[in-house]
């Protein structure tokens, strides 16, 4: 896990820059999906593989927050969990710059506030736990502190130790699961649909607690989403990936204002607006296909209303606009889009 | 409850008044237990018109889904009506024996839920499935009604329909069987469609594509729509008009985009705030302390006073009503002179 283990092929950036937390590069992850062995041998089916993440690439910044978005299935939970070393790369790289704390440098938040705490535990427990693995403490009196300490710094009371998750609502489970996650003292915290579950008004106070927490502990976020709203709030830089690909990836206001890639154009048309809504549109821009047979050349190619025979065909590279904008597009190489700005 | 069901099922007779299609009045739907009633809905009432679609949106636990299931007649036991009556075209419903609202569901309610895969059953083709919804409710030949699904399922956008009937739900995609749902639904031309949160287990790309089939159907075919969800952002692109609901309760109801621009409701004011804008980064999330109560322990007054910044001594003593206020009814005492300056 040291930082000077980068060196990239492609037109990407070159090393792990000063600044980078987390450096990825060429990141893949392919699973096997073929039936059981005998029914293998029986029905003469072949092995069949499916690539979750297909050469991933992105920093991210040093006390920043790099989000990842995309439709079901595009392979951003694959992300997170070879991030936080749940699963191992099939290939590529993971480099985190080890200034962080020395243990347990990446936690994970997980979506699901239900069913990621053990509901037989009093909540003192869930947080106490990876302070007493790690021996992060000595003794049990400092490990009660440094609970009640967490327990605090998320909003929650000291008094809640005692009780057991289902005695607490979605937004103050998800606050448990906060406080497990910065037990460990991380620098790094990887956040996949932290939010997702929750109420609009209960998302407002755990984005703000996390926002507050980011400021006030230095905190680096690789943070997943699939609400735009929430991605533009939470991140300095977004990433958009589709059927396992980063298709864009751009400074938050970049992207916001100036998408590239027909796909984010296509996701920015589709985010449900408040302000103009746009009650009457017919949108015809077809399903996502599946990621166990993607389509040729470019994944995108079949609902894309710029592709050319090219893209059928000719897997695009990833350039490098603007320094800092990564775009994987033949319409934008060959100067076929029409002006950002029309979103 | 349910003995004197057939007492005033006849009511309103031949006469050619406008009835709004759907009309709930003061709804109350109580879960008994063992330790005491809690009422999920309270003193709810509504009306869509032909042609309307009316969003109830509110927060996990709100009462949206009860409303719906208590207008379809499928409460769970031992979740059942306590008050109010329900309207459907002017002739109560909420007192019909359970054969006859069987017949009305289906027939002249579309239900339309969350997960397509409750409403399909895996082992029939999708073919099958319309073709005897269609026969149950309308008297079509075998032939006939195949060519009727095959329409329905072109009109909500599946493409080479005839091909494609043949198939089981599994090899549909998800936007996809949620259509062949919506296409069940309108299956015997009902007046009044029930959605409950249709496009939430779908992807934005997706969900804006059932929206705008929604909007499309409401309009052709004249139904009434009622759309329940938490997601504000679909309700401002599909709904016309907007009831909010808090702890059980309606707290504003109004125009779409009275209640979703310009809301009078601090829970209603609050809950737009929250949301994070999408023109640009804000430094903090306008956010309401809190949790909505549980229905075990929905406070005395307005149930929204512990949380609210405006409250005054009134609120914590009388349920608020309903009121008018500018392009929309507001269930607050700021409104009605209960709260001194
Ligand atoms: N353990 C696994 N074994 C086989 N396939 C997997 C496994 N985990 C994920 N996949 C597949 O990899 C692809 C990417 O999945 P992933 O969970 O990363 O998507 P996601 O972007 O997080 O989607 P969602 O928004 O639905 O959470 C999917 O097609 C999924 O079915
Ligand atoms: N079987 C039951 N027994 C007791 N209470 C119930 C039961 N079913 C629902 N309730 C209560 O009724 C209230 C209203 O539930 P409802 O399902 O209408 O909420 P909702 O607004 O649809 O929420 P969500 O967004 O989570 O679907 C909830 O507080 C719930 O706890
Ligand atoms: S590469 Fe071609 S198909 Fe892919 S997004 Fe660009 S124009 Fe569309
Ligand atoms: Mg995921
Ligand atoms: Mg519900």
């Amino acid at each position: 896990m040291s930082a000077k283990s980068v060196g990239v092929t492609g037109t990407r950036k070159g090393t792990t820059e000063a600044g980078a937390a987390l450096a990825v590069r060429a990141l893949v992850k392919t699973f096997d999906i073929s039936a059981p062995f005998l029914n293998r041998l029986i029905e003469r089916k072949p092995r069949r593989y499916l690539r979750a993440v297909d050469e991933i690439s992105f920093d991210v910044p040093k006390g920043g927050c790099l989000s990842l978005v995309g439709e079901s299935g595009c392979g951003k939970s694959t992300v997170a969990r070879l991030v936080v070393g749940l699963y191992s790369p099939t290939s590529g790289e993971i480099a985190f710059s080890n200034s962080g704390g020395e243990q347990g440098l990446t936690t994970m938040v997980f979506q699901d506030p239900y069913s990621s705490l053990n509901p037989r535990w009093r909540v003192f427990d869930i947080v106490a736990e990876p302070i007493r693995e790690l021996k992060l403490r000595s003794t049990e009196n400092e490990v009660r502190a440094r609970v009640e300490e967490l327990l605090q710094t998320v909003g929650l009371s000291p008094r809640d130790g005692r009780k057991y998750p289902h005695e607490f609502s979605g937004g103050q489970r998800q606050r448990i699961s906060i406080a497990r996650a910065l037990a460990t003292e991380p620098a790094f915290l990887v956040c996949d649909e932290p939010t997702s579950a929750l109420d609009v008004s209960v998302q407002a106070q755990i984005l703000n607690l996390m926002r507050d927490l980011q400021d006030r502990l230095g905190l680096t976020y690789l943070f997943i989403s699939h609400d735009m709203s929430v991605v533009r709030h939470m991140s300095d830089r977004i990433a958009v990936m589709y059927l396992g690909r980063i298709v864009e990836e751009a400074p938050s206001e970049t992207l916001f204002e100036e998408p590239l890639h027909p796909y984010t154009r296509l996701l920015l048309d589709t985010i449900p607006a408040l302000d103009a809504p746009n009650r009457d549109r017919e949108i015809t821009a077809g399903e996502v296909p599946s990621p166990i047979d993607p389509p040729s050349g470019c994944a995108f190619h079949p609902r894309c209303p710029l592709a050319n025979q090219r893209c059928k065909s000719e897997r695009p590279a990833v350039l490098l606009r603007d320094g800092d904008h990564q775009i994987a597009c033949h319409a934008v190489e060959e100067g076929r889009y029409a002006p950002a700005g029309m979103t | 409850m349910l003995m004197q069901a057939h007492a005033t099922t006849t009511g309103h007779s031949g006469a050619a008044i406008a009835h709004p299609v759907l009309e709930v009045r003061n709804l109350r739907v109580v879960f008994p237990t063992r330790h005491g009633v809690l009422n999920a809905v309270s003193d709810v009432s509504l009306t869509i018109n032909k042609g309307e679609i009316l969003g109830l949106v509110g927060e996990s636990g709100a009462g949206k889904s009860m409303t719906g299931m208590a207008t379809l007649g499928l409460l769970e036991p031992p979740g059942r009506i306590a008050e109010g009556e329900i309207l459907l075209d002017g002739r109560r419903i909420d007192n019909l024996p359970e054969r006859e609202m069987a017949k009305i569901r289906g027939r002249r309610i579309g239900a339309i839920f969350q997960d397509p895969l409750t409403s399909l059953h895996p082992l029939f083709t999708v073919g099958a499935q319309l073709v005897e919804t269609i026969r149950l409710h309308l008297h079509l030949s075998r032939s006939q009604a195949r060519r009727r699904a095959i329409d329905l399922l072109k009109e909500v956008g599946i493409p080479a329909a005839s091909d494609r009937i043949d198939d089981y739900p599994h090899q549909f995609s998800g936007g996809m069987r949620q259509r062949v749902v919506i296409a069940l639904a309108l299956a015997a031309e009902p007046e009044l469609i029930i959605a409950d949160e249709p496009t939430t287990a779908l992807d934005v790309s997706i969900q804006a594509q059932i929206t705008a089939l929604l909007r499309r159907i409401c309009r052709e075919r004249a139904a009434a729509v009622m759309l329940v969800t938490h997601d504000m952002g679909v309700i401002a692109e599909t709904a016309d008009r907007v009831a909010v609901l808090y702890a059980g309760r309606i707290v504003e109801v109004g125009h779409v985009d009275a209640v979703i621009h310009a809301p009078k409701h601090p829970y209603a004011k609050g809950l737009m705030d929250s949301i994070p804008p999408l023109e640009g980064r804000v430094a903090r999330l306008a956010q309401i302390d809190g949790s909505m109560p549980r229905p075990d322990s929905i406070p005395e007054g307005c149930a929204f006073h512990s949380r609210c910044t405006l409250a005054g001594p009134h609120c914590r003593i009388a349920v608020p009503g309903l009121v008018e206020t500018e392009g929309s009814r507001t269930a607050c005492w700021l409104y009605s002179g209960g709260v001194e300056a």
